[in-house]
């Protein structure tokens, strides 16, 4: 029942944002308003259990706030410095690729995919594929560094920095 | 005052997207190509967006709503874009390994040895 | 009519296209020319948003998010049939 709540109030208000400007009770008119809250029932209650699965805790407004803090500060500053990384490798073409193995013990579905999608945005690093059953990732590594291929997998911190602690504030 | 920020915000988009292209042509093999691919045009629409942004705000504090319409509809954009990219860059890189393709130079290549042992292991089952 | 910055941006972005659209055509094999295609995505998607801005219209970044969706479904889709196996 939550999920189904859930659902239809996350697409209740992006048929609002898509709406803005069509009419006069407040931006909307009368019958966008109608139709899209139809739509928004029929639509959580067909995917209500597939987007929230039994897990309620990322209705926490703290880790809303968290995600907005980690999406503006650290996230977007591992950004440009990936795109300044990757602009020195195009003009210069200095490269040492391999493909490594890091194991971030994240358990939730969620949480792995934030970090697999940050991995793929920040520094010289893109996410090849996943253990399912462990949840260790494989990371295509532009510029290997030597000192981190001593053990069995790579160090998190040689690849995503801290970014593994701020999602699993956010996501566990 | 304003208008000079949108301009400047256009020039780093357009830097970034034309860079995208340079490294496309440029790179040896797949997975380095996908790097700049992937983050240098999702880092070039994050600018570009933000310049529409700008200025779909600075026409709403002049007394249109068109503007705000504007910059709404384009973070609906940025969004989809910042979503959708990663993970189609992810699902690539995971093809093109499964389909066979090395990459060049590679130093290490912890993901050939697991993928390597599976397949053995799926023969034999198909055997026994 | 079109502002001449508006312009200027799009000729760039076209430029884009262009390179990426050799990669596609040069790229030796089936991965190398879907980063080529994909790329090509992003990049309309952008020049759609300039677009909108440019005409003051606001379908054209409709179309964009509309377009960003399904050239995600169509990247997912190849890259799952490239990779083989079971859907």
């Amino acid at each position: 029942m939550i999920a189904f709540i859930v659902t239809t109030i996350i697409c209740f208000i992006t048929y609002l944002l898509l709406t803005t400007g069509s009419g006069t009770i407040g931006l909307w008119s009368r019958e966008e308003l109608l139709f899209g809250f139809i739509l928004s029932l029929i639509v959580g209650f067909v995917t209500g259990r597939i987007f929230v699965k039994e897990d309620f805790r990322m209705l926490n407004p703290v880790r809303w706030l968290t995600f907005i803090a980690y999406a503006i500060g650290p996230f977007f500053m591992g950004m440009a410095k990936a795109n300044i990384d990757v602009a020195y490798r195009v003009i210069t073409g200095k490269i040492n690729p391999g493909i490594v193995k890091i194991s971030p013990d994240l358990k939730t579905d969620l949480g792995i995919t934030m970090l697999a999608n940050s991995i793929t945005l920040t520094p010289g690093t893109l996410s090849v594929d996943i253990d399912e059953d462990k949840n260790d990732l494989y990371i295509h590594w532009i510029n290997v560094n030597e000192e981190a291929l001593k053990g069995e997998s790579v160090d998190c911190k040689y690849i995503c920095g801290n970014f593994d602690k701020w999602i699993r504030r956010i996501a566990e | 005052m304003l208008e000079i920020l949108i301009y400047i915000l256009l020039g780093i988009g357009i830097f970034f997207n034309v860079l995208a292209g340079v490294g496309l042509l440029r790179f040896p093999d797949v997975y380095t190509r996908l790097h700049a691919g992937t983050k240098c045009t999702t880092f070039g629409s994050i600018f570009i967006c933000g310049s529409v942004i700008i200025l779909g705000l600075k026409m709403w504090y002049q007394g249109s709503t068109d503007g705000s319409v504007l910059a709404i509809h384009t973070v609906g954009a940025l969004v989809a874009i910042l979503l959708t990219n990663p993970t189609g860059a992810h699902a690539i890189a995971r093809a093109a390994h499964k389909s066979g393709v090395e990459p060049v130079g590679a130093v290490v290549d912890s993901l050939r040895k697991k993928s390597t042992k599976k397949a053995v292991k799926k023969k034999t089952e198909v055997k026994e | 009519m079109m502002d001449f910055e508006y312009l200027v941006v799009l000729l760039a972005l076209l430029f884009c296209v262009i390179m990426a659209m050799i990669r596609v055509i040069r790229g030796p094999t089936a991965p190398d020319r879907i980063v080529g295609l994909d790329t090509i995505n992003t990049i309309v998607i952008s020049g759609m948003v300039i677009f909108g801005a440019a005409f003051n219209e606001v379908i054209y970044i409709d179309v964009a998010i509309v377009y960003a969706l399904l050239s995600f479904i169509t990247t997912l889709f190849i890259a799952k049939y490239l990779e083989g196996g079971d859907f």
